[in-house]
């Protein structure tokens, strides 16, 4: 387990405060921020490799804020794998063991077991210059779990591969999570990448934590406009929410209506996902829905997916599939419904 | 006809650069040339065979050697030092260390006679345990460094820059301590250039003259003899032990360039 307490890190421009994590044993941690919001010095303060201004750090009930870094059983990997580029992959891996100073036929069957474990076996005796880019994540996981690492901590590792080699990266690192039940803090600024591994994420932003939970919460829940926008929320708005007939909410932005289902009363914002909203050529009738009348105004094409914008006159960013909109023979500047449910809206 | 004119009018940059590069080629090669291959090789032979040149080449080459070795263990973890660490008036130290590439080698001489001296208590301190240095090898020594330790400094400065600080970074979360991650990693990575600033330092150390004809007259190294045999003989006289001396450092240097050219291919 680890612990982290109020950690403070001074960044020059800006600075991490008041940061508290507790992650459990064997936990997939996911922390999730924007680049430049001081991901990879968390994790370095965390290894002991960038200096803390206050705070401690806890590994396993021990206290090791000031203990060095060699000392800590911490695994690191950066995003662009950081090998050294004058040893071979063996080499690479031999690097931790060597230091621990182990009998020499322990080494050979520590290496063959990890490069088997990766999958990097029939590349033991390259030089890091020859490998792809996932050879080479692969290869710098190995050498940081070489050492059997407390925790094992990944800055980025997938944001340098291309889509194939990230997909295939991303797999071994839930096989490895699975199998070593390492416990693991991995920073990323992709979203997707975040509910895809996570066990629990928390969203960095300004320099602070600002909101912990599982994937789920974090998608379906943000509790902030930073977190809703990093969640790729899309629609967020600010409005007031009242009291409507029935014990119904209702919030209300400048001159619309919708139909929410809260407890919250008051000024307050409210994210509304894309793929919560149905598009059609005609009005749905629904109670329990909010249908509006609008004009796409935009198409944003992602191949597969496309991001429509409707002005109803307020813009809702709302997510169709390839098929429905050959389907619906839909164009820019087109009359169409869009119909989501009360429940879809969060307020916070 | 035509062709080759819009040829040449493509590359006019590319002929012009070519041409005055040229200038300065022929300018470098040809005085070394016309001296070596003007030289009747008897009179040369006759000369390697004097036990006074021969002592004098020998002398040279490993005065400037230890030289060299005491850059390597005090101006290595200086250029290190300076490559990982970024300071107010990290600039003056940088410029500090190019100082004796632009200072006349004479008053650079005078300097260090000045602090190796018998007058100075630094001198004096060496004196104590037994080590002289005027008119001895250790001042030709410390007139070599002097003169040829910011080649070593700035090449293994460079070096150190280009090896990536999560490199060490990554050693030390896998148990090496700050002096394991330095010989593990930054020095096996930074030795290219820290071996070609060595060849570069040894070369001008064995082609200094200025300094140590002021610190040390005697025991007498190639460049001064060959200055010795200018002034008191004239040119032909001086001629065959100045070409001997050309040859040796183009040999050296050629080779050693090599192997640190080798090393970049490996």
């Amino acid at each position: 387990m680890i612990e982290i307490k109020n950690l403070t890190v001074d960044l020059g421009t800006f600075s991490l405060q008041d940061i508290n994590l507790k992650i459990e044993p064997g936990e997939y941690f996911i922390v999730l921020g924007p680049t430049g919001s001081g991901k990879t010095i968390l994790l370095e303060s965390i290894a002991g490799l960038y200096p803390i201004k206050s705070g401690e750090i806890w590994l396993n009930g021990t206290e090791v804020t000031k203990v060095e870094p060699e000392k800590r059983g911490i695994g690191f990997v950066y995003q662009d794998y950081a090998l050294f580029p004058h040893l071979s992959v063996k080499g690479n891996i031999l690097f931790g063991l060597k230091q621990m100073k182990r009998p020499k036929g322990e080494l050979q069957s520590t290496v063959d077991w990890i490069a088997g474990l990766l999958g990097v076996s029939h590349l033991l005796e390259r030089k890091p210059e020859t490998l792809s880019g996932g050879e080479r994540q692969k290869v710098a996981l190995a050498r940081a779990l070489s050492i059997s690492p407390q925790v094992l901590l990944l800055d980025e590792p997938l944001s340098a591969l291309d889509p194939q080699a990230r997909e295939d990266v991303q797999h071994e690192l839930r096989e490895i999570h699975r199998r070593l039940e390492t416990t693991i803090i991995h920073v990323t600024h992709d979203f997707e990448e975040a509910i895809a591994l996570g066990d629990r994420i928390a969203v960095l932003g300004e320099g602070h934590i600002l909101q912990i939970g599982t994937p789920e919460q974090i998608f379906r829940q943000p509790s902030s406009e930073f977190v809703a926008r990093f969640a790729m929320a899309r629609n967020i708005f600010s409005g007031e929410v009242h009291d409507a007939e029935e014990g119904d909410s209702i919030l209300s932005i400048g001159d619309l209506e919708l139909a929410v289902v809260t407890e919250l009363r008051g000024k307050l914002h409210a994210s509304l996902r894309p793929e919560d909203i149905l598009i059609s050529k005609e009005a749905v009738i629904s109670s329990a829905r909010n249908s509006l009348r609008g004009t796409i105004t935009r198409i944003d094409n992602r191949g597969s997916t496309l991001y429509l914008t409707v002005s109803t006159p307020l813009d809702f960013v709302c997510l169709v599939t390839r098929r429905s909109f050959e389907e619906l023979g839909l164009k820019a500047g087109e009359e169409v419904y869009i119909t989501f449910k009360a429940s879809a809206i969060h307020v916070f | 006809m035509r062709k080759m004119l819009r040829w040449v009018a493509a590359r006019k940059l590319t002929i012009t650069f070519f041409l005055l590069g040229l200038v300065i080629l022929l300018f470098i090669f040809v005085p070394l040339l016309k001296m070596v291959f003007s030289s009747d090789p008897g009179i040369l032979w006759d000369t390697l065979g004097e036990g006074e040149v021969r002592s004098a080449i020998w002398l040279t080459l490993y005065a400037a050697l230890i030289a060299t070795v005491v850059g390597l263990l005090l101006g290595v973890p200086l250029a290190y030092f300076l490559a990982r660490h970024r300071f107010r008036g990290k600039r003056f130290v940088e410029t500090l260390i190019d100082i004796p590439i632009v200072v006349p080698h004479s008053a650079a001489g005078i300097a260090l006679l000045f602090v190796f001296g018998q007058n100075f208590f630094v001198g004096k301190a060496f004196n104590s345990v037994g080590i002289d240095f005027v008119s001895a090898v250790p001042g030709i020594v410390i007139a070599m460094l002097f003169v040829s330790v910011p080649f070593l400094i700035n090449s293994a400065k460079n070096g150190f820059e280009k090896v990536d600080v999560r490199l060490e970074k990554v050693a030390r979360t896998l148990g090496a301590s700050p002096w394991q991650a330095f010989f593990r990693v930054s020095l096996p990575l930074a030795w290219r250039s820290i071996f070609s600033g060595s060849v570069m330092m040894w070369a001008r150390g064995i082609s200094e003259f200025g300094a140590v004809l002021i610190l040390a007259y005697h025991p007498m190294v190639a460049p001064v003899m060959v200055y010795e045999r200018f002034e008191e003989y004239g040119l032909d006289y001086a001629r065959p032990v100045a070409v001997i001396l050309i040859l040796v450092c183009i040999v050296l240097f050629i080779a050693l360039r090599s192997l640190a050219y080798r090393g970049e291919k490996a």
